[in-house]
């Protein structure tokens, strides 16, 4: 058992700021356990989201010492705890008080996407058929819980607040997700180009170092969907060949 | 519904100032290290590029050419397609066989999408790293010109890959000795060792790309019913996973290459034949 400062953001809009409190940790805690502490024994109006404390739904992203993690699962012991450790809410989203900020453009973004739309159903009982190596490459992205870390610390949206045209990793990996889908046959490349700004992403990679879940945001998700608007409207190679290519019932690449 | 037309956010934080973090670990260390190395290694290429000589080291029946100038289009020194320095060529203007072709594998690297996200956080600082400030406000992205021009990587890919082939027969023609009589034996010096090395890491690099990822097998929506593309994508995609690390060993490996056959060809290193 060791005492530990913690600078937790308090207040709500350009009042907000640091406070300081000190509180007793024992071996095997998280933040979030530090934090409840606090909330328990010194600041019962300390407002905090959180749900499972398992790091699978999500409601406790934060900042911590700088870097976007879920409380959850960030233990003390990985942190220097000879030094203030600094709990701060997302910056990429309005606060609304202390830790907690308000995501909700992410779920009105999550809307911009045309939702999968399956091919005709091959077999007669009115269902389809799909290889397994087909579809794992779109599960990795099922994993995504929607803490919006990606989103938080992508600087597209962080640092420039282009939320108008242009949705953030966690809704690329979502288009990825429908887009890699074996038996999806929408068309999304024009939306990602055009409204969705894919193009503003420059591959810093952040999104995939932030990940809780450990999805390959940049390599598995975005790239790809960037190749797939290269392939539309950059390549006048492929473009070629698909004029010469014969037309596929199923729309199948 | 398109995100113009969201509601957005109100009253965001307004972004910290560059440099400015929370962050308490090393952060700096990252694209300190990345400028560093880029630009030593852009100086010491076109230096190399503009030298036009000691590229072509034949010393104790060796033939090792530096990747730098291979192939040799036109030249004085190595096996040139066609011959010196064309006539037409003028005078004014600076002559260096490495100038003809080391446009190819620069784009490739300067488009490669590791190198994107490497050099935008090292030289513009945009962002220097993960959740740090950043210098400016005004931000383009690769959304118009002239980064979109990045999306000429592909093109660069097919040409480099070309080029694998060229390195990879140099490093077979390094295998190669002339003795005395004017008679080739197969053997081995330190020199085809590293021109081996090159041909690999260059390789590794090359057949990790992510656009070729794409093209042999990522665009298929169903790729188990195409079997070779399937266990293309799958090579491929062992060698993405690696991307950084082929991209640095055969940075580093390309340059010391050249280096070796430079310092052999004037005689301050001594190419040691093991057999």
């Amino acid at each position: 058992m060791s005492d530990v400062t913690f600078r937790i953001w308090r207040g709500e809009g350009e009042e907000s700021h640091f406070e300081e409190y000190k509180t007793e940790v024992s071996e095997g805690m998280v933040v979030l356990d530090a934090i409840h502490d606090i909330q328990a024994q010194q600041a019962p109006d300390l407002a905090v989201r959180w749900n499972c404390k398992a790091g699978k739904c999500g409601s406790c992203s934060a900042e911590i010492n700088g870097m976007p993690k879920l409380m959850c699962m960030t233990r003390l012991s990985s942190l220097d705890l000879e030094q203030p450790v600094s709990v701060e809410p997302m910056k990429t989203f309005p606060l609304i008080k202390d830790l907690v900020t308000d995501v909700k453009w992410n779920y009105d973004a999550k809307m911009t996407i045309k939702p999968f739309k399956p091919r005709a159903p091959e077999a007669e009982d009115g269902t389809w058929r799909m290889a397994q190596d087909d579809v794992e490459r779109a599960q990795e992205f099922r994993k995504c819980i929607e803490c919006f870390l990606c989103q938080n610390v992508c600087h597209v949206l962080r640092d420039h607040h282009d939320h108008d045209k242009y949705i953030g990793p966690a809704m690329f990996v979502k288009a990825a997700a429908f887009d890699m889908h074996p038996l999806d046959v929408e068309d999304r490349v024009l939306d990602l180009k055009d409204e969705q700004g894919i193009g503003y992403c420059n591959i810093t990679k952040c999104c995939t170092k932030v990940c809780p879940e450990h999805i390959t945001i940049t390599d598995n998700a975005i790239i790809p969907l960037k190749e797939s608007v290269v392939d539309e409207f950059y390549d006048p190679i492929t473009k070629l060949f698909r004029i010469f290519k014969p037309k596929n019932p199923t729309n199948e690449i | 519904m398109t995100p113009s037309n969201l509601h957005l956010p109100q009253h965001l934080p307004k972004p910290r100032g560059f440099g400015r973090t929370n962050r308490t670990d090393s952060w700096w260390l990252q694209p300190i290290v990345v400028f560093i190395g880029l630009s030593i290694f852009i100086v010491y290429s076109t230096w190399a590029a503009f030298q036009g000589v000691n590229y072509f080291y034949d010393g104790g029946g060796s033939s090792y050419l530096s990747p730098f100038y291979s192939p040799v289009i036109f030249g004085s020194e190595g096996h040139p397609w066609f011959g010196a320095r064309p006539d037409m060529w003028p005078t004014w203007l600076p002559f260096s066989p490495a100038l003809l072709i080391l446009w190819a594998p620069g784009g490739f690297r300067f488009t490669c999408y590791y190198y994107r996200g490497a050099y935008y956080k090292a030289f513009w600082a945009d962002p220097s790293n993960c959740s740090v400030g950043e210098p400016r406000s005004c931000y383009r992205g690769e959304n118009s010109l002239p980064l979109i021009l990045q999306n000429i990587h592909r093109y660069f890919m097919y040409i480099a890959v070309i080029f694998i082939g060229i390195l990879a027969y140099d490093a077979w023609l390094a295998m190669w000795f002339t003795d005395s009589d004017g008679v080739e034996h197969f053997g081995i010096g330190v020199g085809t060792i590293i021109l081996t090395i090159n041909a690999f890491l260059l390789g590794g690099y090359t057949f990790g790309c992510h656009a070729l990822r794409h093209i042999v097998g990522g665009k298929f929506k169903e790729i188990s019913k195409h079997k070779a593309h399937k266990k293309a994508y799958e090579c491929v995609t062992c060698l993405n996973k690696r991307h950084m690390l082929f991209a640095w060993t055969s940075l580093i490996w390309v340059g010391f290459t050249d280096l070796y056959i430079r310092m052999c060809c004037i005689g301050v290193w001594t190419d040691w034949r093991i057999f």
